[in-house]
């Protein structure tokens, strides 16, 4: 990694810093905003405004355990969150994160009450102008999230399922929740892009809603008792027509048995899920480029002379924590680092721009001796994981990274090594971890495919299999929740490549 | 601009209630876990909160995943001696070189551990034993306490506004606050009089005089007669009633025929008396007497784990309490409880002796002797001595337990009489 320690031969002398001590105070917490803000602007990064709240580590457990949303419906899964998170803070397991940051307008950063000044500038750095500009600027959190209206549906969410509790009991509505929960990664459209979401909306279209969706979920059905067999003769066209991709929607749409509380509490999971998906996409991205610019501006005070050597020293210390990456053969190996990742690609890219090799100039010609500020912000704007690695995954940093690449076939007695860090593997390991990043592949790819609308109104999934992967040892407990929500008998298959349908058919 | 906002002060606990709904949602899982806890513990060390510990398969939040299987392209930093096309053998586990690392500190991975509060473990400890809702108000309940007078303060509710308290305070405000303005208007009085004793009564300095004396009369007036920083409490703090002390003897039949099961009920028999006594007194010893054919005092310990062979003289453990008391627990100064627990078991020839033992020289010195006999099949000799005890003295308390739940039944006739 390039550390960009030119100014720090500065001479003391014309060093005024910002602070001395660890101590932070609201007056200083404002002046590093401040100092921040300006580096900010200067490098360009657009931001919504910053709502920095200064929070105990009580209750930055609380944040963490509602999935960072500040407002959260009440569940169990929660619960047990909060307990697992509570044990091993106070076992000195570890640490609690720097900061949360919640994706709205203003954009909420939580800043922990005991960490130290250098802590505080960090976490500004990173969370509200970072993660800030990302979720600003980059396309998917621009098509599929609304930062204006999510603490407003949040709060609706959450009376609305405060208000069903008490009219249909908590056990009903935590067992429907519970299933919901359950398909929440199947709950989300990948190409449709959702409406927006807003309070007043919401409500005024919500019980319309409920009228409405009772009568098209009649309709589908009504005409079952006239026929009584007659139809099972002329094959009635396959419903639905396509399969669907998003599980949740459809229940929401047309299962026949819930009520219309139940269909708006599968709404509303779906909605937050959704809301959740370019996060889940863009992992890396996302935190590669708040770490990279963190480092940056911090870097760029201390050599304007308004940090002390001390400052540096604890904020270099906590940043190459985060950006350890253990090799795969450590113990404390679990998976690639996003921070580790993103952090030296986005570094990379600004290296390429600035000091291009003749590698470089080969690789990214386009990229080798560009203005790095627009082209990181080009790149943050346009990309997932996926395709930032397919795109942006240099020759140096496979070597850098010593990234290798096997394959692990059931048909096969051993693993096979198919590429490393040579110039045979470069682009083939550049391949497959961005076919790593493609949620597509990482879970199942599971469809609705049909229902018996005359006949016994069962559900059948397919699962369309990606290299012969076969589901897990949770399918049959999962299609007991997808017959929950239907209320009748579900099924699934897996259906090969060749489009062939597998035998193991599971029913719930 | 960033806006920055302090809510250390807001909403604590907001996960309070997730963390109740979890509770409930596992309860069958965690009582079992208490249970075992229960088990491990101490008589006199029942009231605090303790890690539960439940398999994380029966909380999972399934989704649907993949298998193992098919085929798996896997990305890995730290290249170290691999070239392509390598073929290395499958790790243990599977997943291409990962392996979880086990806990430093040796909980399973397989387990969710998490902390019961004091409360919410006695709930547990309770819920097993089938008491009623106000018996377990009143044990789990904090000792109690008295009212007791401690000074003034400036904070409180009007009930305890001491009238005089605040009076005083009100004229010794007025008295600093005048005190100023008082001492410029003496003043101006004595050079006014000078000017008009002079003859100048009339002249601009009188009268700027007069003006300034006017000033400092209204001044002094606007003082407030009472103000509410004056305002004093009578303050009143908690004092823990005062209580005596008392001596718990557990005494347990470790006879071949006790058998874990058994020595398992008998604790918690043990442990809800302790606690019945917490509840009353301040200080309470705990005696353990283990006795097969001869009897001993032990630590708790051994207590519970000791298992002897061999034939039972249940007098034996009687005349070891009874010389024990004598020795260091006069009854003038001490709360004799005790509690017998045996399988019913017990020589023919010595039931007659232990009932003399008990009439004449234990019941007068106890206030409450209670005998539980476990999983007996038939009431033996012992069983139709102890009736006699029991029809001649009201101190004397008997019951077969076969299971946890008859537990409770004994305590309610001390509980009647404590209520009494």
């Amino acid at each position: 990694m390039a550390v960009e320690m030119e100014g720090a031969a500065s001479p003391a002398a014309k060093r005024q810093p910002l602070s001395e001590g660890s101590e932070w105070t609201f007056e200083l917490l404002d002046r590093y905003d401040h100092e921040i803000a300006r580096v900010a602007a200067h490098y360009g990064l657009d931001t919504d405004p910053n709502q920095i709240e200064v929070i105990t580590s009580e209750q930055m457990i609380d944040a963490y355990s509602s999935v960072g949303m500040p407002v959260g419906y009440h569940h169990w899964s929660y619960g047990k969150q909060f307990l697992s998170t509570h044990k091993s803070y106070k076992r000195g397991q570890m640490g609690l994160a720097y900061e949360i940051v919640i994706n709205s307008n203003p954009c909420i950063a939580y800043l922990m009450e005991e960490n130290t000044m250098t802590m505080q500038a960090l976490v500004i750095a990173h969370a509200a102008y970072g993660h800030n500009s990302f979720f600003k600027g980059n396309y998917l959190f621009r098509t599929w999230t609304d930062a204006e209206g999510i603490l407003d549906y949040l709060v609706f969410a959450r009376n609305f399922i405060a208000e069903c509790e008490q009219r249909h009991g908590e056990e009903a509505v935590e067992e429907l929740l519970d299933s919901c929960h359950a398909l929440m990664n199947l709950g989300v459209d990948r190409y449709k892009r959702p409406a927006k979401l807003s309070m007043a909306k919401e409500q005024a279209r919500q019980a319309e809603r409920e009228a409405y969706l009772q009568s098209q979920v009649n309709d589908l059905w009504r005409t079952l008792p006239t026929k009584q067999g007659a139809g099972r003769q002329q094959r009635a066209p396959r419903f639905p027509a396509e399969p669907q991709e998003n599980l949740l929607y459809f229940i929401e749409k047309n299962a026949p048995r819930l009520e219309p509380w139940q269909r708006e509490i599968v709404r509303i999971v779906r909605k937050i899920a959704q809301y959740f998906y370019p996060q889940r996409q863009t992992q890396v991205m996302n935190e590669g480029w708040a770490t990279f610019w963190h480092y940056t501006l911090i870097n760029h005070l201390y050599e304007e002379g308004k940090l002390t050597d001390g400052f540096m020293m604890e904020f270099l210390k906590s940043h190459t924590n985060v950006i350890y990456q253990p090799p795969f053969h450590s113990r404390f190996y679990s998976g690639i680092n996003p921070y580790a990742l993103g952090f030296a690609m986005f570094q990379d890219m600004r290296r390429i721009c600035e000091h291009p090799t003749e590698e470089d100039r080969r690789w990214f010609p386009e990229l080798a001796g560009s203005d790095w500020v627009k082209s990181l912000d080009f790149a943050m704007r346009n990309f997932k994981d996926e395709s930032f690695v397919a795109q942006y995954l240099s020759p140096k940093l496979i070597r850098d990274l010593k990234l290798f690449a096997m394959v692990d076939d059931d048909r096969e007695d051993k693993l096979e090594v198919t590429a490393i860090h040579d110039d045979a593997g470069y682009r083939r390991v550049r391949q497959l971890l961005a076919e790593h990043y493609n949620l597509g592949n990482r879970e199942p790819n599971i469809q609705v495919y049909e229902v018996d609308v005359f006949g016994d109104r069962s559900l059948t999934l397919r699962h369309y299999m990606h290299d012969r992967r076969p589901l897990g040892e949770s399918t049959p407990e999962m299609l007991r929740h997808v017959a929950r929500l239907w209320g009748y008998a579900v099924r699934i298959e897996s259906v090969d490549e060749g489009g062939a349908i597998q035998p193991d058919v599971a029913e719930g | 601009m960033s806006q920055l906002v302090d809510r250390r002060l807001s909403g604590k606990n907001r996960s309070a209630v997730n963390r109740q709904r979890f509770l409930r949602r596992f309860k069958a899982q965690i009582r079992k876990a208490a249970a075992e806890v229960v088990s491990g513990r101490k008589v006199a060390d029942l009231e605090r909160g303790e890690k539960i510990s439940i398999p994380s398969k029966d909380l999972s939040e399934p989704s649907f995943h993949h298998g193992p299987g098919g085929r798996r392209n896997i990305v890995l930093p730290g290249n170290r001696e691999f070239v392509t096309g390598d073929k290395v053998d499958r790790p243990d586990g599977g997943s291409g070189g990962q392996g979880e690392g086990g806990s430093p500190d040796g909980e399973g991975m397989d387990d969710f551990v998490f902390e019961l509060s004091r409360e919410e473990f006695m709930d547990y400890f309770f819920q097993d034993l089938a008491l009623p809702d106000l018996v377990k108000k009143q044990l789990a309940a904090v000792p109690e306490v008295k009212k007791a007078r401690a000074g003034f303060v400036s904070q409180g509710n009007p009930s305890s506004l001491h009238v005089v308290r605040s009076m005083k305070q009100a004229i010794g405000r007025r008295m600093a606050m005048a005190a100023g303005p008082r001492d410029a208007l003496r003043e101006a009085e004595e050079a006014l009089e000078a000017l008009v004793a002079r003859g100048l009564g009339a002249s601009p300095e009188a009268e700027a005089l007069r003006e300034e004396i006017e000033a400092l009369k209204s001044r002094i007036a606007a003082v407030p007669f009472i103000d509410t920083w004056d305002l004093r409490y009578a303050n009143r703090v908690d004092q823990p009633t005062p209580s005596s002390q008392a001596v718990m003897f557990c005494l347990l039949d470790v006879s071949g025929s006790m058998d874990q099961d058994r020595k398992n009920i008998a604790k918690r028999f043990f442990m809800l008396l302790h606690l019945f006594l917490t509840k009353s007194y301040e200080r309470i010893d705990v005696v353990f007497i283990r006795h097969h054919t001869v009897a001993k005092e032990v630590e708790e310990e051994e207590f519970f784990s000791s298992r002897e062979s061999g034939g039972t003289v249940a007098s034996s453990a009687l005349e070891l309490m009874r010389d024990i008391i004598l020795e260091r627990y006069p009854s003038a100064n001490w709360n004799i409880y005790a509690a017998q627990a045996s399988d019913g078991d017990n020589w023919e020839d010595d039931s007659p002796r232990c009932r003399d033992l008990l009439v004449q020289s234990i019941l007068p010195l106890t206030q409450y002797f209670a005998y539980v006999e476990i999983e007996a099949k038939e009431p033996q000799s012992l069983w139709h001595e102890y009736e006699r005890v029991k029809a001649a003295s009201p101190r004397f308390a008997m019951q077969r337990i076969l299971t946890l739940e008859d537990i409770y039944p004994v305590f309610r006739e001390l509980f009647r009489k404590k209520v009494a």
